[in-house]
């Protein structure tokens, strides 16, 4: 995974609210069986509609996403997350995000941060009156900054620590194989086997 | 020699999801998440394709086949049991397979009567069982926590981690109680109790719990409603659903393949018996319902806590004090081509959807059939039934359902997840409404342009007579 410590860039100003995975990637394109190449699928229902925000061109080089509330909501698509890093996206700014979601973007290295309404608000009118306007989201301080303005973030220490180095689960987990053993020679007999049995 | 997990806990009260999260500790404290046991791990061909691939790059095998198990259902056909006419469906299908080959997983192919949606086959196949954990890369996975596991949706990154490691760090959940107190009035249903209850919480209500549903009107549920009300916990955002597992989860687990024998049976079920909340215990929420109050509820919307009862009116975006539920409300009504004030009654459909991880059990078939029985479905209206499972299937046939369907004028289809999210051909055309019984009401989740009403089995079946949003009373 990438390691990801600081990122400045342009604003993608999305103002929707329960923006649900299937909207993110709708499930046509989930048939692949690579985990690289879905940019294409990104938004694609919304896409076709020229006005849409990503269509312009000012928003072009957007590399944060700036939305409404329950962002990533509904199927576990891991899918929904590659789509956005395949496209450029860096990190997503939501004042909340679906559970599923939220985990699946910090095991990709897509930072997503969650801050009040009314930040959202003041980084959704600074995009869409100044789209050339960066701003930096800085996983080290745990911080948003637009200009003069400054958001604090909460975010896990254990889940920025694994992100800032860019590690891998399952290398992690991995270390403690000798407790999972362990716990594995405890378990109850009848716990069920998905063995074929003789019905 | 070590006590078993589950009797090493102190005596302070705990809730159901405490006492089976307690006993799947694999290693806790410090700064990292507990890390948990997974006692099932269900696949299918949409989620997996990454992760086994991971698992080539690394030089890794699944640790525990003998927990883990496959089936196809996204991407089947139900027209036909064997020919995958779009060939990005094949090749992911039978990508599944060959991993399953080269990897030792068990799979149910098609044409097997265990091939069908993967939440409908643990069950039928008796793996699903009380105090277990059980993850999957589907967000309906929840559907498991009926009988007391904690079931939740994972994605391909987790699941490549409990193929190599049959474990998952997880964050400590909060608790939640849903209390539905008294019993559902004739005529409600499983779904229409959790459409209600997202209705009240939204689809973000449930974030960061494990809810577990309890009172009256939950025990006197059978299993099959029990895992529709759990279904759709990941629609209100909640981590998992789980209810108490009793007398009738026993019996609908006992005798089926997996379940356990002999002296395994008596040794499960006493340990079954701990699997309550203990007087005492605190939950961090509890949310409280009257049953006597409910009534048959749909969606009007475009997510599913846009909902109503069945007897109310499209509501305006102006009822909503939210001003972010307003502004929802008003995309929604635009997509779904709905006029505020409109009697949900008058709205027309073009397709019925009988099936899904929700709602495509036998019980569900036969509630549909019974309402159709001896009726037609009304002129102009698609219906597609589309059982969960090839076994639910077979079983429907032994019972006559099909015919029932058939004379009616319904579609009878073979087993698969079908139109819920439409990645086979079973999609809705641009327009075109349905009423579904499945759980997502997204846009162009049933197909691009698509717009779906979310229902109970019983009002679908009403709803394709009379070609309007209906209840079998209306009949």
């Amino acid at each position: 995974m990438d390691k990801f410590t600081t990122h400045t860039g342009c604003v993608a100003p999305l103002r929707r609210s329960n923006v649900d995975t299937d909207q993110i990637i709708p499930a046509v394109y989930l048939k692949r069986v690579t985990k690289t190449g879905f940019e294409d699928g990104l938004f694609a229902e919304w896409r076709e509609d020229e006005k849409f925000l990503l269509n312009q061109p000012e928003y072009a080089n957007a590399t944060i996403l700036v939305t409404g509330t329950e962002f990533g909501t509904g199927s576990s698509r891991e899918h929904a997350v590659w789509a956005l890093k395949d496209y450029g996206f860096k990190a997503v700014i939501a004042p909340r995000f679906g559970d599923i979601f939220r985990g699946n973007s910090l095991k990709n290295g897509l930072l997503t941060v969650e801050l009040p309404e009314a930040a959202v608000e003041e980084l959704w009118l600074l995009a869409e009156t100044h789209p050339e306007s960066e701003i930096t989201v800085d996983l080290v301080a745990c911080e948003v900054r637009a200009g003069d303005r400054t958001w604090g973030f909460e975010f896990d220490e254990f889940l920025r620590w694994r992100m800032m180095e860019g590690l891998d689960d399952v290398a992690l987990t991995l270390r403690d194989e000798d407790k999972i053993a362990g716990f594995e020679s405890n378990r109850d007999a009848w716990r069920p086997r998905t063995l074929p049995v003789q019905v | 020699m070590s006590p078993t997990p589950h009797e090493s806990e102190g005596t302070a009260p705990r809730t159901l999801a405490q006492k089976v999260w307690d006993a799947h500790v694999v290693r806790t404290g410090g700064q990292q998440p507990d890390l948990l046991y997974i006692d099932l791990h269900l696949l299918h061909e949409v989620t997996s394709p990454q992760a086994f691939d991971g698992l080539r790059q690394a030089g890794r095998k699944v640790r525990r086949t003998d927990l883990t198990i496959a089936t196809e259902d996204h991407n089947t056909p139900t027209d036909n049991l064997f020919t995958i006419a779009d060939p990005t469906s094949r090749k992911q299908i039978e990508t599944l397979r060959a991993n399953c080959e080269e990897f030792g997983v068990r799979i149910h192919s098609l044409g097997d009567e265990n091939q069908g949606v993967v939440h409908v086959v643990g069950p039928q196949l008796g793996l699903t069982q009380p105090g277990m954990t059980v993850v999957c890369g589907d967000s309906h996975t929840s559907t498991h926590g009926a009988f007391g596991s904690i079931a939740f949706g994972i994605g391909t990154s987790e699941v490549e981690h409990v193929l190599a490691t049959q474990t998952l760090p997880q964050a400590k959940p909060k608790f939640m109680a849903v209390t539905v107190n008294g019993s559902l009035p004739e005529g409600v249903s499983a779904k229409d109790l959790i459409l209600k209850v997202i209705s009240i919480t939204g689809t973000g209500g449930g974030k960061g719990h494990i809810v577990e549903y309890r009172g009256q009107a939950i025990e006197e549920l059978s299993m099959e409603g029990r895992m529709t009300v759990c279904n759709m916990s990941i629609e209100w955002g909640a981590k998992a659903g789980m209810i108490a597992p009793d007398e009738k989860t026993a019996a609908y687990v006992k005798g089926r393949a997996h379940a356990p024998k002999g002296e395994d049976w008596d040794a499960a079920v006493e340990y079954w018996s701990t699997l309550k909340t203990d007087e005492g215990a605190v939950f961090d929420k509890e949310i409280v319902i009257d049953a006597a109050s409910l009534s048959p509820f749909v969606t009007w919307g475009t997510n599913p806590g846009q909902g109503v009862e069945l007897s109310g009116n499209v509501p305006a975006p102006e009822d909503f004090a939210d001003p972010i539920a307003r502004t929802t409300a008003a995309g929604a009504l635009e997509y779904m081509g709905l006029q505020a004030g409109t009697p949900m009654r008058e709205i027309g459909v073009d397709v019925v959807f009988l099936g899904s991880c929700t709602n495509g059990r036998i019980e569900d078939l036969r509630t549909a059939a019974e309402v159709i029985k001896g009726r037609k479905v009304a002129e102009g209206v698609n219906m597609m039934v589309v059982p969960g499972s090839a076994k639910v299937r077979e079983q429907a046939i032994a019972e006559g359902l099909d015919k029932v369907f058939i004379e009616a004028g319904a579609d009878w289809r073979f087993a698969g997840c079908s139109m819920c999210l439409g990645m086979n051909p079973d999609q809705l055309t641009p327009g075109q409404r349905a009423a579904s019984t499945s759980n997502r009401n997204f846009e162009g989740r049933q197909g691009k342009g698509g717009r779906t009403h979310l229902v109970s089995p019983a009002v679908a079946a009403a709803t394709a007579v009379t070609g309007h949003l209906a209840s079998p009373a209306d009949l």
